[in-house]
């Protein structure tokens, strides 16, 4: 399995969509490796600086709908190549989440009203994450303020990533 | 033996999805999870070589079967460098090494989702994937078809079957009559603008009403196309006579007459008393031709309220709006008139039968002679990959389907239109309405 914990990034904003996660000029590439300096290259965001805002975290916290769009997997592997295995918003785009879950990565989504008091308590400190699988919580800790919030994993979701992905797990079962 | 033979169980209350889930149901592992078997799967040149690469890579390079398997090259092509060629050469090696027979190279190659269905590859009540979004297109012919990521893509490959969480299904009832100047393109452009972007995620969206039974193919497939901007898995609309009359000479050898097909798609439609999600009704009487004026394909306001906005391009293709009707409705806006001297035109016919079709009418004189560079079939502006992106600042009135930031180029604005709107606003310089619909003494 891969690691689910480390620094936190903030995305304040819904409807993310995949060509700022990854603009479509970088789709000629043929290995996930070389999409690493291009994650969220053309997302405007006041705030986020790209290849500087991402250096150094593990985990993003967003709003809704994220990762609408394209169906590129793309998306998944820019974020998977720069260490960051979690993606944690209001909603996803059906396409985006279930190709984090085919990756053996989080994609999960908590109630809008946790995540706007997740802004609220932890979006301008230095925030670490740590996830821990088996009871399904997540803790969020910056500076001498910590937080556990419970997070639903449905069960295929779970047996994609404990599988390591759907290659692996279609290959075991079909 | 005709694949659909009317046993499609006796459970009522199903729409058009839950029948097909259950005709291919080869798993539940969890609950509201199914595991389906794939009547196609369909591949391009973006997103299936690092599946091939993977592939290759685990040891597994393999095809569950050649015959199902439809591949093409149409984002870049011709290959526009060396790294859009080697995408292609993957997908090509990997098509002969496999005895994939239906790949398309250039000369027979076009946008996946106008070429796939005209060589009859979609049928009533299949399942299909395919490393593309857009992918709901095929839902016009009564089949569940979805987008999906590489790696779907890959076990789709190497196993014929894909996972997806049992999707509710959203009606919309399309009724009312649409006036002159307004297409098929205002319509889903209207109904996106009420779903909201995320406004269907996880769901299928089911067409239907008397507008939709009015439809041609092509005018259903733009409706399904653009189902994923409200973030559905897949629009589809129930296969009827016109569905039996378009697919007639892939089909004709499976049932005695059309008549006979027709009685075997009906076995595909929705129970009466069928559980949606939620029904709305869309009337689209008093519809007036509309465009998107953000990043976002849900900001959308009538082209009337955008008059006056300069356009440098006009943008007619794509597997939105690039089929013989769409060409067929910009040409008659186009015939006798030339091109604003600040606009380029770009029309790229979605396929090479499109093409010959569009030139043995005359349309691509017509292009030619107002003004237009006549493209080969291609996706390539639409993503801003080739054959047409913008420059900073620049903006396009565009036939395509999405509208994000940088999506035809770093820095440019895109407005979704219909095939007549973006012809017009050619014509004009700025954004326009199709001249059918302007009043005397309106503001040109």
């Amino acid at each position: 399995m891969k690691n689910f914990g480390g620094n936190v990034l903030f995305l304040n904003r819904s409807d993310i969509n995949t060509d700022e996660i990854i603009p479509a000029k970088y789709l000629t590439e043929i290995t996930k490796e070389a999409l690493e300096p291009h994650l969220l290259e053309d997302l405007c965001l006041e705030g986020f600086v790209p290849g500087k805002s991402t250096r150094d975290k593990q985990v993003v916290i967003t709003r809704a709908n994220f990762g609408c769009g394209s169906s590129r997997e793309h998306a998944p592997w820019a974020f998977e190549v720069n260490g960051i295995h979690v993606v944690i918003a209001e909603s996803f785009a059906r396409i985006f989440r279930q190709n984090m879950f085919n990756c053996g990565m989080l994609a999960v989504e908590l109630p809008e009203e946790v995540i706007a008091d997740l802004f609220a308590r932890f979006a301008d400190r230095d925030t670490r994450l740590a996830t821990d699988l088996g009871n399904t919580t997540f803790t969020l800790s910056a500076q001498d303020h910590s937080l556990t919030v419970p997070f639903n994993l449905p069960p295929f979701d779970r047996a994609l990533v404990e599988a390591g992905g759907w290659v692996e797990y279609a290959d075991a079962h079909y | 033996m005709p694949f659909l033979d009317g046993h499609w169980g006796d459970a009522m209350g199903r729409t058009i999805t839950e029948k097909i889930f259950e005709r291919h149901r080869v798993d539940s592992p969890y609950e509201g999870v199914r595991v389906i078997r794939l009547d196609v799967v369909a591949c391009h040149e973006i997103t299936t070589p690092i599946a091939i690469n993977d592939l290759a890579a685990r040891g597994k390079d393999r095809v569950f079967d050649p015959d199902r398997i439809k591949a093409v090259i149409d984002h870049v092509t011709p290959a526009k460098d060396s790294k859009t060629a080697t995408q292609g050469k993957i997908l090509r090696d990997w098509a002969r090494r496999h005895g994939i027979r239906d790949f398309f190279d250039i000369g027979r190659n076009g946008v996946c989702h106008a070429l796939f269905p005209e060589k009859g590859f979609i049928r009533p009540g299949y399942t299909v994937i395919m490393g593309d979004s857009h992918t709901c297109t095929y839902g016009a012919f009564g089949a569940f078809a979805a987008g999906v990521g590489t790696t779907d893509l890959e076990v789709g490959i190497l196993k014929g079957v894909c996972a997806f969480r049992l999707p509710e299904t959203l009606r919309v009832e399309i009724g009312g009559t649409l006036a002159e100047g307004v297409y098929a393109k205002d319509v889903i452009l209207s109904i996106i603008a009420r779903l909201g972007v995320n406004g269907a995620t996880n769901k299928v969206i089911e067409f239907g009403g008397p507008l939709v039974a009015a439809m041609s193919m092509e005018e259903r497939m733009t409706l399904c196309n653009m189902a994923v901007e409200a973030g559905g898995t897949c629009g589809i609309c129930a296969p009827d006579q016109t569905t039996v009359d378009y697919l007639w000479e892939f089909i004709q050898g499976d049932y005695d007459d059309k008549d006979a097909a027709l009685e075997a798609f009906a076995a595909l439609h929705p129970c009466p008393d069928a559980r949606y999600g939620e029904v709305i009704e869309h009337d689209v009487s008093g519809l007036e031709p509309l465009t998107t004026f953000g990043h976002k394909p849900d900001q959308v306001k009538p082209v009337r309220e955008m008059i006056g906005q300069k356009i440098d391009q006009a943008y007619i293709g794509s597997c939105t709006n690039g089929r013989i009707e769409d060409l067929r409705v910009a040409a008659e806006e186009l015939r006798g008139r030339r091109i604003a001297p600040t606009v380029r035109g770009i029309v790229s016919p979605a396929t090479p039968r499109i093409y010959r079709q569009a030139l043995a009418e005359g349309l691509l004189a017509v292009f030619m002679d107002a003004g237009f560079c006549v493209s080969n079939p291609t996706c390539g502006a639409c993503l801003g990959m080739s054959n047409g992106v913008l420059a900073e600042g620049e903006v396009c009135a565009a036939t395509t389907n999405r509208n994000f930031n940088g999506r035809m180029g770093i820095g440019g604005m895109v407005h979704l239109v219909s095939p007549a709107t973006a012809a017009a606003s050619a014509v004009a310089g700025h954004l326009a309405p199709p001249t059918r619909t302007r009043q005397q003494g309106d503001v040109r």
